[in-house]
């Protein structure tokens, strides 16, 4: 296991540095079984006891969902689907633990215009390194997920991180350790994969015809991936997306940043990381954030409809 | 539970019933998705509601809340009438060749020997014939029309598909699925697992609810195996240990009885507890019953408790009614008949039936001593708290005390896991504040009551002046110095009587086992099935040995497990009536000859031959009871009754309410509500986000389900225009709660007996101390009535009426 | 030059303080790792860890509890964080949501942490001291024990009941908890004894 204490970076935001790939032992993963699950939340309340995050006391709102979204403490959320499924009459309670999902082609460190505040480890964790972040929010209008979201305390984005200090340590993610039925696994992501086709052919001996694996190429894969009784209806899980990809506006500032107009936009960023530092305000170009945003927007827009 | 969370992963067939164990024991659930991935189990829920556990199952049924022995008499009648019994099991290790006294019988409802007037049974007919050698007459054929097999099969015939579809709304085809994939596992290579809890006995015939199912799993050769058994999830860490180790009105540590009126002296109290044998060779293991009672009295009163005064059996209190159980005691309470009351780690404003009566009793209480870690609302239940809590704290006249404690964190001991595991835990911080250690607490007030009484005298001091505390600092005895005398130690040294120059125990030395214990005084031992937890070896709660030979899930060098170390009861039942495992892959223990070896400790005699000896030793009778005599108060069969509230009639006896044998106190049946008013069918539970009243105060918890609301379905939402998320009012006869509102698929409406039943579900984690939200419970809605053998409340079966409302203040 | 800033940028983010000479002779590999560590640096190095059982129910998991402090005599130990014992055979170091937050039932804002009393009528707890508040409950118990208690029934069978005052006995203490409890207060001929086994 030693490898997973040299966390070795493939990717940096708003950088066009490559660093040398000379630790690329493994990818990691996390395996998420939705059949597994029973929605105890246990995961929910490792993940906040893990990372010493306090989320608000809320309210019940007609719904298991608490909180009712992801939040800048709530790095994981249980999402319940009640669905009767019309081949069988039966009702199915499908429940998704949301989080981020490590893309292997992250839209939000695309996306991101603020050097070094999202990285993406040899291993693919994709984790926000806070002393960068300007707060921008152009992670959460690059992620294809929904996932990221900004503190109002600090202007600061934050996310699941995978556990990147357990792991750096050789333990798999709080979540994953506290899973009391063994629907959340971690490990290689070659050996997820292994284990996912014993989990499918479980399923599909239980009259689970489409049983799968969610695994979207669309962004070259996650480092978080589910197991889904009905793989042929993500949607089914709380919307979660058949086809994510990342937008082509993400994929066009990426490619400004790294072959053509970088004095300019990456001039503007690295203005905007050092005013924030100065003058305490995380702030981009407000004219350029505008645009980008609408770009996004668009995109956005867009995908989701294909 | 008879086997342990552990082993719950060889099983073939999960059925989860009375229970919630996705819900309420998510680690130990975990062996059922082991169970089902490793091993291709199926899993069957049968609920009200569809729950966490359904929705990770194979097959769910719905029913309605307290119909579980239509559908389980119902299961017993399919698997007689489709020839699915596993017969050499149930011929050689049940009583169903056994035959029953003849004038047994039943009717409309009711057994022989009815007093309608006192509530109660003359149980004199539920017996069985003896032969004049004084053993039960058998019949190996099971034909005799009294014999016990005979008689089941007479009494289950009522419970057909179709009655049991009118009275509990199960589909008659989701029933004969059900019905088949039990059947399956009377196969000698195939077992089921019975995974319950509150589900069953919070309900006025909670014990014959599992009794059902035991009948069901010896029909099917299913207890004492891997994988089989009845597997009673217990809810707190340590209620096991508690019930262990007696803290009930009429318990005595391991199981033995408090004396009641009519047992004047000693010898009258050994007369009725000779547990003489039914049936040739039987072990009976209950005939040792003096040999534990004496050690304990010695253990209680030590060098005063001598053979010239029958071990101070005198200086014990007698019942004079079967139990002073928490409903009677708040009865007497609110009849104002009790002035002191101590609640240690207990919440019972919230815990117990009828809210308001249990307000009114406690407010009639001189003084009220609480010792919890926790900020309770029983030790608050004086303060105005608006409508969460509306009394008149000048009007209120208790003193109260409320002690802090430690909580796990801070102290040192052993809890009994539900699979019988004593397991020693450390202490790893200090306590806050000024808080001390239950046992610092309860030593202090001990001293000081004993000075009070060695200096003032009073009434009668001799068994709290005598009472034996061998502890080296009296003002705070230490954990290990209490386990030792659980687990009993030599008072004075044994030698053989062969050979009187070989000593056999030696004084001061702590016991190995049960086995060692004497009738003289010569031994004390606080509690006898504990016996071999602290030996001579050291403490054997802590042992942490992960070692499993074969896999087996026994895991029998960790902790200590009660009786001796035997990880599964009943285990001699995994081997066939010549001592060999019913099925070799899940071989247990087996007869090799000249004894019994395996992966456990055998549950009887190591030299104990098959074909002479039973596997049920502590039964008189060597087997289990298929019909139990005159043991249980309301029946030796299980029969079907409503709840008290009910929105049916009780279609196989139109005239009983209830179960006719509960007790229930005049002002209470008074309150019972009618459907008429309370329309619909109210259950209680628990989420698996919060444990009972606790976790309301622990941050994470209340963010995870912060608010308190109620569950119906899309059918009543619409009827009474309830909005998803929005305020409802639930009313019952006794009381009012207001609640949002969670408009759900998961609970449906059930057609009984023509009738359209709504199911309402109220989780109770909420009150008026703690980080959640204020809020409600249901026990300001459940009646106040408990089942008939041991008065557990029906919680789980109740009548309400639910509207829209705008809430707690406006409304 | 966005590169040049990169590498600055990434430099200050590691929190190194290593020259750019030495970034390029590592291969960004200790840097690296040194910011990983900056980053999130694994919160319970050089805790003491102590076994313990989880006190909701009775599947009984371990847990192990981190703490603050070596045990040596000056440092106060303080649980920072709980989790799952991964040898304990039935959770295999897993918790369900209740046990993942033990931390917070520890420390939770309402736990007892003095004694209180509240007289007839008051409206509001108040402190007492340990010493006072024992010796009244003594005191309180023995008056009502002398007074109510019964020696014989009406046959004259010695019955020693004191029925005027009960005892709930909790749920979640430990065995030598109960145990000594059960002796005090069946000894003192209390039948309102009971537990949480019902409810």
């Amino acid at each position: 296991m030693a490898g997973l204490q040299s966390q070795d970076f493939a990717r940096i935001s708003a950088t066009n540095f490559r660093p040398p790939d000379v630790r690329h032992d493994f990818e990691v993963a996390k395996l998420i079984d939705v059949s597994k699950c029973i929605g105890c939340k246990a995961c929910q309340a490792a993940c906040l006891e893990w990372n010493n995050l306090r989320e608000e006391v809320g309210f019940n709102t007609g719904s298991y969902d608490n909180p009712h979204d992801l939040t800048p403490n709530t790095w994981t959320l249980m999402r319940f689907t009640e669905w009767e499924n019309p081949q069988s009459g039966n009702l199915e309670w499908l429940i998704r633990k949301d989080g981020c999902m490590h893309c292997a082609d992250p839209g939000c460190l695309k996306a991101c215009p603020s050097p070094g505040a999202i990285v993406q480890y040899n291993n693919g964790i994709v984790d926000f390194v806070s002393e960068n972040c300007i707060g921008c929010g152009y992670c959460v209008k690059g992620c294809p997920f929904n996932i990221p979201r900004i503190s109002q305390a600090d202007h600061k984005a934050y996310k699941c991180t995978l556990c990147s200090d357990r792991v750096s340590v050789g333990q798999a993610p709080a979540c994953a350790k506290a899973c009391p039925t063994g629907a959340i696994v971690f490990g290689t992501k070659q050996a997820m994969l292994t284990y996912a086709q014993t989990r499918i052919t479980d399923l599909k001996s239980r009259g689970f015809e489409n049983a799968g694996i969610y695994d979207p190429p669309g962004v070259g894969g996650t480092h978080v991936m589910y197991v889904l009784h009905h793989a042929d209806q993500p949607q089914l899980y709380a919307g979660l997306p058949q086809n994510p990809r990342i937008s082509q506006v993400v994929e066009l500032w990426k490619g400004l940043t790294k072959y053509a107009g970088m004095a300019a936009v990456g001039f503007a960023a690295a203005f905007a990381f050092v005013h924030g530092i100065v003058a305490r305000r995380n702030d981009v170009s407000r004219a350029e954030d505008r645009e980008a945003e609408h770009l996004i927007d668009e995109e956005a827009a867009r995908g989701r409809q294909t | 539970m008879t086997n342990s969370w552990t082993d719950i992963k060889n099983t073939d067939l999960v059925i989860i019933m009375g229970g919630n164990a996705a819900e309420a024991h998510p680690c130990g659930f975990k062996w059922v998705t082991e169970a089902k991935a490793q091993r291709g189990a199926k899993l069957i829920v049968v609920d009200p509601r569809f729950t966490r556990s359904a929705s990770v199952a194979d097959y769910y049924a719905p029913i309605r809340q307290g119909t579980d022995i239509a559908f389980l008499l119902g299961a017993i009648k399919y698997c007689i009438d489709n020839d699915k019994i596993q017969h050499d099991y149930v011929r050689a290790f049940t009583n169903a060749p056994y035959i029953v006294k003849e004038g047994f019988g039943y009717q409309d409802g009711l057994f022989t020997g009815y007093d309608e007037a006192k509530r109660d049974y003359d149980r004199s007919s539920w017996e069985y014939e003896l032969g004049p050698d004084g053993y039960v007459q058998v019949d190996e054929t099971l034909q005799h029309p009294r014999c016990v097999y005979q008689l089941l099969r007479k009494h289950v015939s009522a419970y057909t598909p179709e009655m049991v579809e009118r009275i509990c709304g199960t589909p008659k085809d989701k029933y004969l699925t059900v019905c088949k994939m039990i059947a399956e596992t009377s196969a000698r290579d195939k077992v089921m697992t019975s995974m319950y809890a509150l589900g069953w006995t919070q309900h006025s015939k909670g014990s014959q609810n599992i009794r059902s199912m035991a009948m069901l799993q010896l029909l099917l050769g299913n207890i004492g195996l891997r994988g089989g058994g009845m597997n009673a999830l217990r809810g707190h860490s340590n209620i096991q240990g508690l019930t262990d180790i007696g803290l009930m009105s009429n318990l005595i540590p391991g199981y033995l009885t408090l004396p009641t009126d009519k047992e004047v002296d000693f010898p009258t109290y050994m007369s009725t507890r000779g547990f003489k044998p039914l049936r040739p060779n039987q072990m009976s293991y209950w005939q040792n019953y003096r040999k534990f009672m004496v050690s304990f009295l010695k253990s209680m009163w030590g060098p005063a408790a001598t053979a010239e005064n029958d071990f101070a059996y005198q200086w014990l209190p007698k019942l004079d009614v079967p139990g002073y159980d928490m409903l009677r005691t708040f009865d007497m309470m609110h009849q104002g008949k009790v002035n002191g009351y101590f609640c240690q780690g207990f919440n019972p404003l919230l815990s117990l039936s009828n809210r308001g009566k249990v307000s009114q009793a406690l407010s009639k209480l001189k003084f009220l001593v609480v010792m919890d870690p926790l900020q309770t609302e029983t030790a608050r239940f004086w303060k105005d708290e608006g409508v969460h809590n509306d009394v008149k704290p000048e009007d209120i006249q208790t003193e109260v005390f409320e002690l802090p404690t430690t909580c796990f964190a801070e102290d040192e001991g052993s809890l009994v896991n539900s699979g019988r595991w004593l397991q020693w835990h450390w202490p790893g911080a200090e306590p806050p504040g000024e808080a001390k250690t239950d046992t610092w607490i309860m030593a202090q007030l001990f001293q000081r009551l004993r000075a009070l009484y060695i200096k003032e005298g009073g009434a009668f001091p001799d068994p709290i002046v005598n009472l034996h505390w061998p502890y080296r600092v009296a003002d705070d005895p230490q954990p290990d110095e209490m386990a030792r005398e659980m687990n009993g130690y030599v008072v004075s040294t044994v030698t053989d009587p062969a050979d009187p120059t070989k000593v056999l125990l030696e004084k001061g030395k702590q016991l190995d086992t049960f086995g060692q214990l004497r009738d003289d005084g010569s031994t004390a031992c606080g509690c006898w099935i504990y016996s071999g937890c602290w030996t001579e070896k050291g403490n054997m709660m802590a042992r942490r040995d992960t070692s499993d030979p074969a896999n087996t899930g026994a895991y029998a060098n960790w902790a200590f497990s009660w009786p001796a170390n035997r990880r599964i009861l009943y285990n001699r039942a995994s081997a066939d009536i010549d001592g060999k495992a019913w099925d070799p892959r899940r071989k247990l223990i087996e007869w090799n000859g000249t004894a019994w070896t395996g992966y456990d400790v055998p549950d009887i005699a190591p030299a104990a031959k098959p074909r002479d000896v039973g596997p049920f030793i502590m039964n008189p009778e060597g087997t289990a009871r298929l019909f139990v005599r005159g043991m249980m108060k309301d029946g030796p069969f299980p029969a079907h009754y409503e709840p008290f509230e009910s929105p049916v009639a009780n279609v196989l006896a139109p005239k009983i309410r209830g179960n006719p044998a509960a007790r229930i106190f005049k002002d209470d049946l008074a309150a019972l509500g009618t459907s008429d008013k309370f329309p619909y069918a109210a259950t209680s539970y628990r989420l698996t986000e919060h444990f009972h009243y606790w976790t309301k105060h622990v941050w994470v918890n209340a963010v995870l389900q912060p608010e308190f609301f109620v569950e119906i379905s899309e059918q009543l939402a619409q009827e009474k225009t309830i909005q998803n998320g929005g305020w409802v009012k639930v009313s019952s006869n006794r009381g009012t709660v207001y609640a949002k509102a969670v408009v759900t698929k998961r609970i449906k409406p059930l057609i009984c007996d023509g009738k359209t039943v709504h199911v309402v579900g109220i989780p109770l984690h909420w009150g008026f101390t703690g980080a959640a939200r204020k809020g409600f419970g249901p026990n300001s809605l459940t009646p106040f009535v408990g089942d008939a053998n041991i008065e557990t409340p029906e919680f789980k079966a109740f009548l309400v009426n639910v509207e829209p409302s705008n809430g707690p203040a406006t409304s | 030059m966005l590169q040049e800033l990169s590498r600055r940028q990434f430099m200050k983010a590691a929190g190194a303080g290593l020259g750019g000479s030495a970034v390029a002779a590592l291969g960004f590999g200790g840097a690296e790792e040194a910011l990983a560590q900056a980053v999130r640096p694994f919160k319970l190095t050089g805790t003491t860890e102590t076994r313990n059982t989880c006190p909701y129910c009775s599947v009984a998991c371990g847990v192990i509890m981190y703490s603050l402090g070596d045990k040596s005599k000056n440092a106060h130990q303080a649980i920072v964080h709980i989790e799952g014992d991964p040898d304990h055979p039935t959770n295999r170091g897993t918790l369900c949501p209740k046990g993942s937050a033990l931390l917070d039932f520890i420390h939770s804002e309402t736990r007892t942490t003095t004694p209180q009393y509240r007289g007839p009528g008051e409206k509001a707890f108040r402190p007492i001291g340990w010493n006072e508040a024992l010796d009244r409950i003594a005191r309180l118990m023995k008056d009502d024990r002398d007074k109510n208690f019964i020696r014989t029934n009406q046959d004259g069978v010695t019955v020693n009941r004191w029925l005027t005052t009960g005892f709930l006995a909790a749920s979640a203490t430990t065995n030598e908890t109960a145990f000594l409890t059960y002796k005090v207060v069946r000894s003192s001929g209390i039948l309102a004894f009971d537990n949480q086994a019902r409810v």
